[in-house]
């Protein structure tokens, strides 16, 4: 199998990206197929500007709501009067725990989140009530005038003592989310060397540009709602707010608002139920818009983590067995907290073979915002970890961090800790040779124009070329595709074929990612056609499952190819008994149906001219398995691996640091879309860089400090390195299309890799991320 | 709300005469943070961004002064001429925000802000410039060092309108460096200014984001002013470093969410010795590390 068959060299985000779409329009005789990189259909809209983000919903005689939130992290709720705010003219409602005809909570895992806190408040941001109005403004004065009366306890922020059970339950369900161990092997077994060190991972915000936003349209008589939303799983949304508006599923009608980005935030209600009841109450369509603020405190965040790790190595290095203890602050309700914690013990090995482990890991409840899903979801804790091991074993063992890495690399057929058997491709050893043939910066300290901008400090001008050390680090990593531990994960797609048009329906959220684009690449190539219509992705047809784990590409993927795969043998069945063939001798060729054993030959839109053929297929993937309580079991369905190397300049002084370039080999599958391929590839490294030196949510007892843009830092262009990428293409059997997911590896280990370097430029013992500048000025 | 858009200065003070209770809008970028943020409330705006006279700047090479117009943008300052006449001040302005914000923002509404980590009022201060102010029927000018009273405090008073600076055209190096976490549009964690005056043998420094207010070290600026040879443009190296030490010490930062009062100092140290380095480079240290 070819190690390297797409090479992408990129120096600037936006030349690659044009490069890219010319080179695979060129040549191609029909574009838009797999393989190629058509433009995205929403892309020429969003670049513009006129695409719909579901911000922008509107709808005739709307009501605004808003929300009331509790300004502290743990208190009671002595009562609330809502009288002030009835009083105002233009409330049309006012609404609070009372006024939840359903289920009064929700959450994906265990349903533990409060719509609205009813007895306690358990988070700075949860929350009390909401209001519709006829203007933001008397949403605002109607806000100010609900009066609650708190008795404030004392909040639990430190996590030790939910795992030491010293902090009394500050819910009905106790401060443990989940504890899982792992036990495997030889628990005593050890070797020559032994490196140990407790790491730290900032808690980091998913930063989508487009906020939280939803319209919400009562049926008439209020018997059922259509929202309006932006999300990353219709239908699970679907499910939480009909139980929590005690209707069934199919009078709550969900329609994929336009989605500015995702990351995870979106997989959680935040602003759903509210929405609705509003709108039900009213009779009114309802729109909720949270403000970049509000939607800091609305949705979940990355845990926050805390991890020690021992390895115990033979003094050439090679593994023979892990310890780890993982503390992951969930913040105050469940959300995936349990999922997030199986992620992270069961990946905490990295991407290296060993036989003995230790793990143990608690996922806790604090008074802290909630934490859920982000992309790489516990595995960029774990590797964060991991990967800062390895090199201390490098160190310990006077080995180099390729070499180390190499010498333990996993291999197809290799056992993980919780004794699953890695049956995908595993091409640990080509990500780690091929980023390490990728080419260093030729480019001295500063650039070759010696441009101070491109100093560490940037624009500040802090630095002279010779303040300057530069360093290099590694990063390898593992990540497990799709859901785990027993869930019958499936998704669902349609395809009608109509006079040469394919149509495909699907609830699959477009949340940036590019299934839009994937979907009509697939019809193309099954059916032979050069014309797809995508229909509004909303309830009306089944479930696709999240757009989160990487696994759209997979499950939508195989979903669409299915459909269109059932619908091709109409076709085919059609065509064979028009023209007297065995069904099973045609084939698609281009856009025409030939007979591969005679010269028929019938362009696709011909044969399908007044005919309509339509399939539905369900696309499932192989069955997982729960954990026993020593962690064994195969719990994950696939894994895809990746490699990244980062070359960074520190100023040592002030603590600056500025990357340089990024160089990675990922393991893809086979790049269905290089050029989407390449976009998850730089946006993905923009945010490991992110964790790396800046992203941070700051609580200080319990109260966020930095819910806007002012301080909580994200990249900007100054600060993304240059990307050098190798795609490794082997085509895995498991897969549907061959194609793994690749949206979470590339920030997953690029974090790791920044922190090696700026260790390697100034020497120091960096624990934590992200690192700040007095991490490395004293 | 009611707006007023001024299009002359007498327009403009005539506005704030008849409602000196208006808050005065001019680029915006911190204002309407303000105002979506709910921070802030403004019953009456009277805009000044169009205002002619303010958008103006005058150089006077007799008296050896540039004048500027509070409507001036920082995208203007960060460009020749005044770029020229004012380098610290330009290296400020680029590191203002974004493009689109140093199209909006003004140095007038920089100074009516007056926040500690504001970039432009480091050169402000370590040039000791004049703040000239007017209100129907009088003007009144305040130097730099005395418009600011605490964080985002000033002696402006209602009804009163920053028209201008001016600051002196001096010769010999000035600098402007700004710490962030961030290589670019991030606000200062540690500022600092160093302006050289040939003609009178001194050397000015001045420092953001480590007070309730802009800085100066007056006793580094006496060690550098003292060891410095003007005309050779040196400066012994262990000078440097005493420069540096002074400084850090003229400094009162304080621990929050965005850093800590020992970094702050420390940059502040580590800021200094390299403008002092930049400002007399045949004396820098080698390497310049400490
Ligand atoms: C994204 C972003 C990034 C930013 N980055 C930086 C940065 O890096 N560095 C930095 O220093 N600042 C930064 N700022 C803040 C802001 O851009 C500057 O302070 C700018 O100089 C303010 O000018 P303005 O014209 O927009 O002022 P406005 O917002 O219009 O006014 C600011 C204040 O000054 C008063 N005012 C304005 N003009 C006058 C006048 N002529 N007379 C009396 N009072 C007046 C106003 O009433 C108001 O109180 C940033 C802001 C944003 C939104």
């Amino acid at each position: 199998m070819s190690a390297a068959s797409v090479q992408a060299s990129v120096q600037a985000s936006v030349q690659a990206s044009v490069d890219a779409a010319v080179d695979s329009a060129v040549g191609a005789p029909v574009s838009g197929r797999l393989g190629d990189s058509p433009v995205r259909p929403d892309g020429v809209a969003k670049v513009q500007g006129s695409f719909a983000f579901s911000g922008d919903l509107s709808a005739d005689g709307f009501l605004w709501g808003a929300t009331l939130r509790s300004p502290h992290p743990y208190a009671r709720i002595v009562s609330i009067d809502l009288s002030g705010a009835w009083a105002i003219n233009g409330v049309e409602a006012v609404i609070t725990a009372d006024d939840v005809p359903g289920k009064p909570t929700y959450g994906l895992i265990d349903q533990d989140q409060p719509v609205f806190a009813s007895e306690y408040v358990r988070y700075v941001g949860e929350p009390v009530a909401a209001v519709a109005a006829n203007h933001p403004d008397t949403c605002r004065r109607a806000l100010e005038a609900i009066r609650v009366e708190y008795e404030v306890l004392e909040p639990l922020i430190d996590p030790e003592r939910c795992v030491d059970g010293s902090f009394p339950p500050i819910h009905p369900k106790g401060n443990v989310f989940r504890h899982q161990r792992i036990v495997r092997g030889d628990v005593d077994a050890t070797g020559d060397v032994m490196v140990e060190a407790t790491y730290e991972i900032g808690m980091q915000d998913q930063a989508f540009l487009g906020l939280e936003a939803a319209l919400a349209i009562p049926d008439p008589g209020g018997e059922g709602v259509e929202l309006y939303v932006a999300t990353q799983w219709l239908h699970e949304d679907r499910h939480q707010i009909a139980a929590c508006l005690d209707l069934p599923d199919e009078k709550v009608r969900l329609t994929l608002g336009g989605v500015g980005g995702a990351f995870g935030a979106r997989e959680d209600i935040s602003l759903q139920v509210h929405t609705c009841l509003l709108a039900l109450r009213t009779g009114r369509p309802v729109r909720i818009a949270y403000s970049r603020e509000e939607s800091f405190l609305g949705h979940v965040h990355r845990h926050p983590a805390r991890i020690w790790m021992r390895h115990h190595a033979t003094s050439e290095g090679r593994i023979v067995k892990v310890e780890a203890r993982i503390v992951m602050d969930g913040g105050a309700y469940a959300s995936t907290s349990s999922a997030v914690l199986i992620n992270a013990v069961t990946h905490v090995q990295g991407p290296y073979a060993c036989e003995n482990a230790v793990v143990d890991g608690w996922a806790v409840r604090t008074n802290h915002l909630p934490c859920g899903a982000m992309r790489g979801f516990g595995v960029v804790q774990a590797c964060f970890a991991h990967e800062s091991q390895m090199d201390r074993l490098a160190a310990a063992c006077g080995l180099d961090p390729v070499e180390i890495r190499l010498r333990n690399a996993m291999q197809t057929g290799d056992r993980l800790i919780t004794g699953q058997v890695i049956e995908n491709v595993a091409p640990v050893r080509e990500c780690i040779l091929e980023t390490a043939a990728l080419p260093l910066p030729d480019e001295p300290v500063g650039g070759h124009d010696g441009d101070p901008m491109r100093l560490p400090g940037g624009a500040g001008l802090t630095a002279d070329r010779s303040h300057i050390r530069r360093g290099i680090g590694w990063g390898v990593a593992i990540k497990n595709l799709m859901y785990s531990e027993g869930f019958d994960d499936y998704s669902t797609a349609r395809v009608t074929l109509r006079d040469g048009v394919a149509s495909l329906k699907f609830a699959t959220a477009e949340v940036g990612q590019g299934f839009v684009t994937l979907a009509g690449q697939i019809a193309r190539s099954v059916l032979g056609v050069d014309d797809v219509v995508l229909e509004p992705i909303d309830t009306t047809v089944g479930s696709a499952g999240s757009t989160s784990a990487s696994r759209q590409t997979w499950m939508s993927g195989g979903a669409v190819d299915g459909a269109c795969r059932l619908v091709r043998e109409q076709l085919f069945a059609h065509v064979g008994a028009v023209h007297g063939v065995d069904p099973l001798r045609l084939a698609i060729a281009g856009r025409d149906v030939v007979d591969t054993m005679g010269d028929l030959r019938v362009p696709v839109a011909e044969a399908t001219a007044g005919q309509v053929f339509e399939d539905t297929f369900e696309h499932h993937h192989r069955p997982t398995e729960e954990l026993d309580e020593n962690g064994q079991g195969n719990c994950h369905t696939a894994f895809a691996f990746v490699a990244h190397r980062a070359v960074v300049d520190v100023d040592p002084e002030l603590g600056l640091v500025k990357v340089v370039q990024i160089a990675t080999a990922q393991d893809v599958g086979r790049a269905l879309n290089p050029l989407s391929v390449i976009g998850q590839i730089e946006g993905g490294i923009a945010q490991g860089v992110g964790l790396a030196v800046m992203e941070e949510i700051v609580q200080i007892d319990g109260r966020v400090r930095n819910a806007n843009f002012t301080d909580y830092l994200l990249p900007t262009f100054l600060d993304m390195p240059d990307v050098v990428a190798t795609l490794i293409e082997q085509p895995d059997p498991m897969a549907p299309l061959g194609a793994k997911g690749v949206g979470e590896p590339p920030c997953i280990s690029s974090t790791p890799a920044v922190v090696a370097a700026i260790r390697d430029a100034i020497g120091k013992d960096l624990t934590r991320v992200p690192v700040r500048p007095s991490d490395i000025a004293f | 709300m009611s707006v007023t858009v001024a299009l002359t200065l007498d327009e403009a003070l005539t506005a704030l005469a008849t409602d000196p209770a208006a808050t005065v809008l001019a680029g915006g970028t911190d204002l309407m943070v303000e105002l979506n943020g709910g921070h802030r409330r403004a019953a009456s705006v009277v805009a000044v961004n169009r205002v002619r006279e303010l958008r103006s700047w005058r150089h006077d090479p007799a008296a050896g002064t540039l004048w500027l117009g509070a409507a001036v943008t920082y995208t203007e300052i960060a460009q020749e001429p005044i770029a020229a006449l004012v380098p610290a001040l330009a290296q400020a302005a680029r590191t203002v925000g974004s493009p689109q914000i140093r199209n909006a923002a003004t140095l007038g509404g920089n100074v009516g802000t007056a926040s500690p980590a504001g970039d432009g009022l480091p050169v402000l201060a370590a040039l000791d410039a004049v703040v000239h102010l007017a209100s129907a029927g009088a003007t009144r000018d305040v130097p730099f060092a005395e418009f600011a009273t605490g964080p985002k405090r000033t002696v402006l008073q209602p009804g009163e309108l920053i028209t201008g600076v001016t600051v002196p055209v001096l010769h010999g190096y000035q600098g402007y460096s700004k710490v962030g976490v961030r290589n670019a549009m991030v606000i200062a964690t540690a500022s600092a200014c160093l302006a050289v005056d040939v003609a009178s043998r001194s050397v000015r420094f001045a420092m953001g984001s480590v007070g309730p207010v802009i800085l100066r070290a007056p006793e580094a600026e006496a060690i550098a002013a003292a060891a410095a040879d003007f005309d050779a443009g040196t400066i012994p190296s262990e000078v440097v470093e005493r420069f540096g030490a002074a400084a850090g010490a003229a400094a009162r930062p304080i621990d929050d969410h965005r850093s800590t009062a020992a970094y702050r100092r420390r940059a502040i140290e580590v800021l200094a010795r390299r403008l002092l380095a930049r400002a007399f480079p045949a004396g820098a240290p080698i390497g310049g590390d400490a």
